[in-house]
């Protein structure tokens, strides 16, 4: 069966690329030689936009960036914020905030699974992850009203305070997740189809990694022990004990595994958040019109995906003069065919599953 | 019974039997599907035309009526067209084989349940099942679009492959049988007191992971993975067309768990017929075991979709080339011997 390369364009309506991702593969019968990421059909000039609106206007707007971990967008940005304004966040604040993106890094973690879960053919796991993170959102709508885009932290801290009724309930939310859990594994881990679909496929080693700014837990499956929330430590992350999983050959399982890890470590930060929190305020004292000194900042965190980073500069006024964002998925992306040469179409969807990316990110 | 009756009426009648048979089965698949599937993950499924939903698959079939026939205008139109008939032909036309019980006598008329008695049956079923693929490569490649052309290389290259494992079992059966006439088959092991697929569990599990990956279901559906190919090699399809393709499929499901049943699990005998104690057993109509055992397979395939991921197609063809065929050969082999031994 030999017949000549041909070009195949894989969205942007296609099943599996996870919104509107258009990706240019050159195929020769099903082997990939090339792939090429073309973005931009989801761009809505969000950076420009916030150009014209007060800074603590811009906050729900970055709910929508990355529209599966809401939160740690609004963290991302409260905290680069915080940092030139020059606010000091209550520590009842910090905790709390804690809490909630470590939820959210557990939903996102629980989202993701199903998708390329779905993407490899494994179609249950698609609902059973869900419905595990049906439970999280609930939690959210609970604390603040929403469930997606939650707009569930502001700048000097959050909007509510949290209870020992609510504790009460994130606890026994997290009792049921390693459950889910392990039903997702039974199904999965030593599935001899699941295995010859992720094991050694889309490999890249930590130098290349490192090469093309992977970050997150695509990054630490290739064996880079690179954490922000232990190599910069941001909202006292310093003060929580947690392990950073790591992978050792950087391939799809890998990514599966240290992604499954963190739902664990997640789990433990939140127990130790709610055990400990601390007497206090949950929210700093800021006035209504924010006026931030001329200045510039960039702060970064580690969210769901990756490095997530706000680069802010102010002139004076009420409006940041610009706003810029590192967005983990759009630099995540670029990695892509690194890891899809050479191998199967099949892989193709399979790789760009455990990337984890989000388009409402990559094009912001 | 007046010649009228005996050699219109009755031919008539059986001839709709033969459409409606499957038809109704494959109404029934599709809801058994969506329904198992959809408890399977914590879902409901369509729950809401007709009792439990039955009479979702005809609302469906009904909505695809009444759609817009699209052809691209870069299509084959006539290998475009002729495509799914020839899946849906070759998927009912396999039924006239397929015997559903022994035959009924009326006084001094014999109603044999089949339309179609063959020495050859088997042959033919597994001939118009290949017939089938070609629909599905006409399909492909008359789209004259690039997801379903791969869809369809796909489709040959698997098909073809789990065609020798499917037909060296078949031919164990066959050897067991000494005969190639399905209900001769049914027979045999009615007076061997024992089940093929007891007999010969090797021939059985071959055959059903080959039969499997021949209908295109998963986790052997690569070409229609909808995560890969969109839809694979019907892609293209819309309306009547794209409903014959999927009524194909699952009629040439039933089909296959019909053969599996007739050929390893003794059609419509009763399990353990040969125990006195539970001759009360008899008493049930055998089209009825005969339809629980098909219900059986059929479900199998529900389970095993909403279970597994889905095969890569080099390890897909890795299990055929270094496994399946190995082992139905040595399979063939060893039964072959014990047959000319005894």
């Amino acid at each position: 069966m030999a017949f000549k390369e041909i070009d195949l364009n894989m969205g942007p309506q296609h099943p599996s690329t996870h919104g509107v991702l258009r990706l240019k593969l050159a195929v020769d019968n099903e082997v990939v030689l090339r792939v090429e990421p073309v973005i931009g059909y989801l761009h809505r000039g969000m950076e420009k936009l916030w150009e014209s609106l007060t800074y603590t206007q811009v906050v729900p707007l970055t709910d929508r960036l990355d529209y599966i971990a809401s939160l740690s967008n609004n963290l991302g940005y409260v905290l680069a914020a915080e940092k030139l304004a020059g606010i000091d966040v209550p520590r009842r604040a910090r905790w709390i905030r804690i809490v909630l993106v470590e939820l959210q890094r557990l939903a996102s973690h629980l989202a993701w699974l199903g998708f390329m879960a779905n993407d490899i053919g494994a179609m249950s796991v698609l609902l059973y992850g869900f419905e595990a993170r049906e439970t999280v959102l609930d939690l959210f709508e609970e604390y603040c009203g929403a469930r997606l885009t939650i707009h569930g932290i502001r700048i000097g801290g959050v909007p509510r305070d949290i209870d020992a009724a609510f504790a009460v309930r994130v606890r026994k939310v997290l009792d049921g997740i390693p459950k889910w859990l392990g039903d997702i594994r039974a199904l999965l881990d030593e599935n001899r189809i699941w295995k010859q679909r992720t094991v050694g496929v889309g490999r890249i080693d930590a130098a290349d990694a490192v090469a093309y700014g992977l970050t997150g837990p695509s990054l630490r499956a290739s064996g880079v022990d690179w954490d922000m929330r232990k190599a910069l430590p941001y909202s006292s992350y310093d003060e929580f004990d947690f392990e950073v999983p790591l992978g050792r050959n950087g391939d799809v399982y890998d990514r599966y595994l240290v992604r499954l890890e963190e739902i664990n470590q997640s789990i433990r930060i939140v127990r130790q958040a709610l055990d400990g929190l601390p007497e206090g305020e949950f929210s700093a004292k800021v006035p209504r019109v924010l006026k931030v000194a001329p200045g510039e900042v960039f702060h970064t965190i580690e969210a769901p995906k990756g490095v997530l980073g706000f680069y802010i500069k102010s002139n004076g006024t009420d409006k940041p003069e610009r706003v810029k964002m590192k967005s983990p998925s759009f630099i995540n992306l670029q990695s892509l065919e690194h890891m899809c040469k050479g191998n199967l179409f099949s892989d193709v969807v399979g790789i760009l599953g455990s990337l984890d990316i989000v388009l409402g990110e990559i094009d912001k | 019974m007046t010649p009228f009756v005996a050699d219109v009426l009755i031919p008539a009648g059986k001839i709709v039997a033969v459409i409606l048979y499957p038809m109704v089965m494959v109404v029934v698949m599709i809801w058994l599907e969506r329904r198992v599937v959809a408890l399977i993950q914590g879902r409901l499924g369509p729950n809401r035309v007709g009792f439990q939903g039955i009479a979702q698959p005809v609302a469906d079939a009904l909505k695809l009526f009444f759609k817009e026939d699209i052809r691209q205008r870069q299509a084959d139109a006539f290998l475009f067209n002729i495509a799914p008939i020839l899946v849906m032909f070759s998927s009912l036309l396999a039924f006239c084989f397929v015997p559903l019980g022994e035959p009924i006598r009326i006084g001094t008329y014999t109603l044999t349940l089949w339309i179609a008695e063959s020495p050859v049956g088997l042959l033919i079923i597994l001939g118009l099942s290949s017939v089938s693929v070609f629909g599905v490569i006409f399909g492909g490649w008359a789209s004259n679009s690039k997801y379903p052309l791969m869809g369809a290389l796909r489709s040959v290259v698997q098909v073809l492959s789990y065609e020798i494992p499917l037909g060296l079992t078949v031919l164990t059966v066959a050897f067991v049988a000494r005969s190639m006439d399905l209900v001769e088959i049914v027979r045999r092991q009615e007076s061997a007191g024992v089940w093929y697929g007891f007999l010969m569990p090797v021939s059985f599990v071959v055959f059903w992971i080959s039969a499997v990956a021949e209908t295109n279901r998963a986790p052997f559906d690569l070409p229609e993975a909808e995560s890969e190919l969109v839809a694979g090699y019907h892609t293209e399809y819309s309306g009547m067309k794209f409903a014959f393709f999927y009524m194909a499929e699952y009629a040439h499901m039933v089909l296959v768990s019909s053969l599996v049943v007739l050929l390893f699990f003794g059609g419509w005998l009763p399990p353990l017929g040969g125990v006195k104690a539970l001759a009360f057993l008899h008493a049930v109509p055998g089209f009825v075991w005969y339809l629980v055992k098909i219900m059986f397979f059929l479900y199998l395939y529900v389970w095993i979709r909403a279970t597994f991921p889905r095969y890569r197609f080099d390890s897909l063809i890795r299990l055929v080339w270094k496994w399946l065929i190995p082992l139905s050969l040595l399979n063939f082999l060893a039964i072959a011997l014990v047959r000319f031994l005894l």
